[in-house]
């Protein structure tokens, strides 16, 4: 079987590490800057970063939209910590303009722990994911305030301050931890959701050819993929 | 694999210190000196915003002695912005180093644009759990300021100039030392951290890995979308404008062109496109005109 092909979101953020995770598991990982490479990917992640800045340079180059729709028609995503809030529903402590993907029916907290000073690792038992507890690395990291009924909580935070604090989520295709796995050579979070990836391919076999479609057509022909959207 | 129960935990080790960086990666750092600066620095996209009390174009013009900012601006320009907040300290000043971090501040820069305050020594920076980044011309400057702690590099370049030269010039000297080690033997690489007067494990960890073992942005001297973009190709994994920005004609256009132009330094139909009616650029300074005691990059050791 071939593997998936996971694509990162590559507007800024620790997008190499996620790169390398996801190829450590056996997917195929590509950077994504543009609607059209969106379009050609089975799976998304979504990486660290600051959620203000690729929130906003994902408006400014016709980014946003194509990522709400391609999440809202199915498309399987994992966020961590600044992918987290540009996936979550709500976020508290944000700039109020600051603008998200949504698709997770949570309310996020950014920058919860405090600022980077607090900035902490710890172990973290995680559901669906065997073996002993994950080394999660959290800086400047958000935590869940709220999930919905939807929501699977997959770990909180145990013991110190911010005891039980809700920090991994899952809701149907979308996955988010307030960590990040990247920065520890554990890959057993993106084998989990690239495991997540090849059940969804093999339910729709069909649904990245009908993105690519779809893109094509609302690109127009013989439009330039790569310059669709932009503005100043 | 991170298997092993023996990693550390809690607050201030490398891992976290390291990893702020990695967050940073592929974003523009602005200087800014007012909460208002640092909201249209936020609005236009920027990773983190360096507080400091004048940008190195009015250091130069003032001159006197230059210093960490007055902690209440600090405090302002925290309370402004959701985003990171770096602040300066001088170099061997580890009190101004202390008191940014009994202020919250995210990352402390031991920076050669503040007038040194030890003439020997930098700053024991492994000793904060706030992180540091600090300037380097070279890849032995680099690694020394690594094995006192620093988290993250960034090029000296000259700034306050709005002239790129310096920036590239260490860009280039610490990507050509990475490369040189790499082609180095063994016995040939405790020659070379001889010569580059740091630490041999260093050494030969980047002669393995084939880069620093921490993130590298560039810094001084950029003033454009296109300069930005330079230095990414370069090799720098983010910038910092100081100078640049809040010096130009229209800042807030010109801050979210520079943003644009780091994400997409690969293309340049986008940077055409954002370079377009920015209106002036900060007027520049030709650093060879400098007398040496006004050179920042020579700061430092």
């Amino acid at each position: 079987m071939t593997p998936p092909t996971i694509g990162v979101l590559a507007l800024q953020g620790d997008v190499r590490e996620h790169l390398a995770a996801l190829r450590a598991t056996g997917a195929e990982a590509r950077p994504v800057r543009r609607p059209g490479e969106l379009a050609e990917v089975d799976g998304l992640v979504l990486p660290g970063g600051e959620s203000t800045t690729m929130a906003k340079l994902a408006a400014r180059f016709g980014m946003l939209q194509p990522l709400r729709d391609a999440v809202r028609a199915g498309l399987p995503a994992y966020g961590s910590c600044a992918g987290m809030i540009l996936l979550a529903d709500t976020v508290l402590d944000a700039p109020a303009d600051q603008e998200t993907i949504g698709g997770l029916d949570v309310t996020v907290r950014r920058n919860a722990f405090g600022r980077q000073v607090d900035s902490f690792e710890t172990e973290v038992q995680l559901a669906g994911v065997p073996g002993p507890p994950l080394h999660a690395v959290f800086i400047r990291a958000p935590w869940v305030e709220e999930a919905g009924p939807a929501v699977e909580v997959l770990g909180r935070v145990e013991g110190g301050p911010a005891d039980g604090k809700i920090v991994a989520v899952r809701q149907g295709r979308l996955v988010a931890t307030s960590f990040h796995p990247e920065l520890t050579g554990d890959t057993r979070v993106h084998a989990l959701f690239v495991e997540l990836v090849r059940e969804v391919v093999e339910l729709v076999p069909g649904a990245r050819a009908m993105r690519a479609r779809d893109h094509a057509s609302s690109a127009g022909a013989g439009a330039d993929a790569g310059s669709e959207g932009r503005t100043s | 694999m991170s298997l092993n129960h023996s990693e550390p935990t809690g607050t201030g080790t490398d891992r976290v210190k390291r990893g702020m960086a990695e967050q940073l990666k592929g974003g523009v750092i602005m200087d800014v000196v007012t909460p208002e600066q640092a909201k249209i620095a936020e609005d236009a996209g920027a990773v983190a915003v360096m507080a400091l009390e004048r940008v190195p174009a009015d250091i130069r013009v003032e001159g006197g002695i230059a210093r960490m900012s007055d902690p209440d601006m600090i405090e302002g320009i925290i309370g402004a912005v959701s985003i990171p907040v770096m602040a300066k300290a001088r170099i061997g000043h580890f009190v101004e180093a202390q008191v940014l971090q009994a202020l919250g501040v995210d990352y402390v820069d031991e920076s050669e644009v503040l007038t040194p305050a030890d003439e020997a020594h930098h700053i024991v920076k492994s000793a904060f759990t706030v992180p540091f980044v600090c300037g380097a011309t070279d890849l032995g400057e680099a690694l020394r300021r690594i094995s006192e702690g620093a988290a993250m590099i960034r090029s000296k370049g000259e700034a306050g100039t709005g002239n790129v030269v310096e920036a590239t010039r260490h860009m280039r000297a610490i990507r050509a030392g990475i490369k040189r080690l790499g082609t180095l033997d063994e016995t040939e690489l405790f020659v070379a951290a001889k010569e580059l007067r740091a630490p041999y494990d260093l050494v030969a960890e980047v002669a393995r890995t084939g880069a620093l073992p921490v993130v590298l942005f560039t810094a001084g001297g950029i003033a454009t979308p296109a300069d930005a973009a330079m230095m990414m190709q370069l090799g720098a994994q983010g910038v910092f404008v100081g100078s640049g920005i809040f010096k130009s004609g229209d800042p807030a256009q010109r801050a979210a062109a520079i943003v644009q132009a780091t994400t997409f330094f690969d293309d340049p139909s986008v940077i055409a496109k954002v370079s377009r009616g920015l209106g002036e650029a900060m007027v520049g300074i030709n650093v060879s005109t400098l007398p040496e005691s006004e050179q920042y990059a020579k700061r430092g050791w």
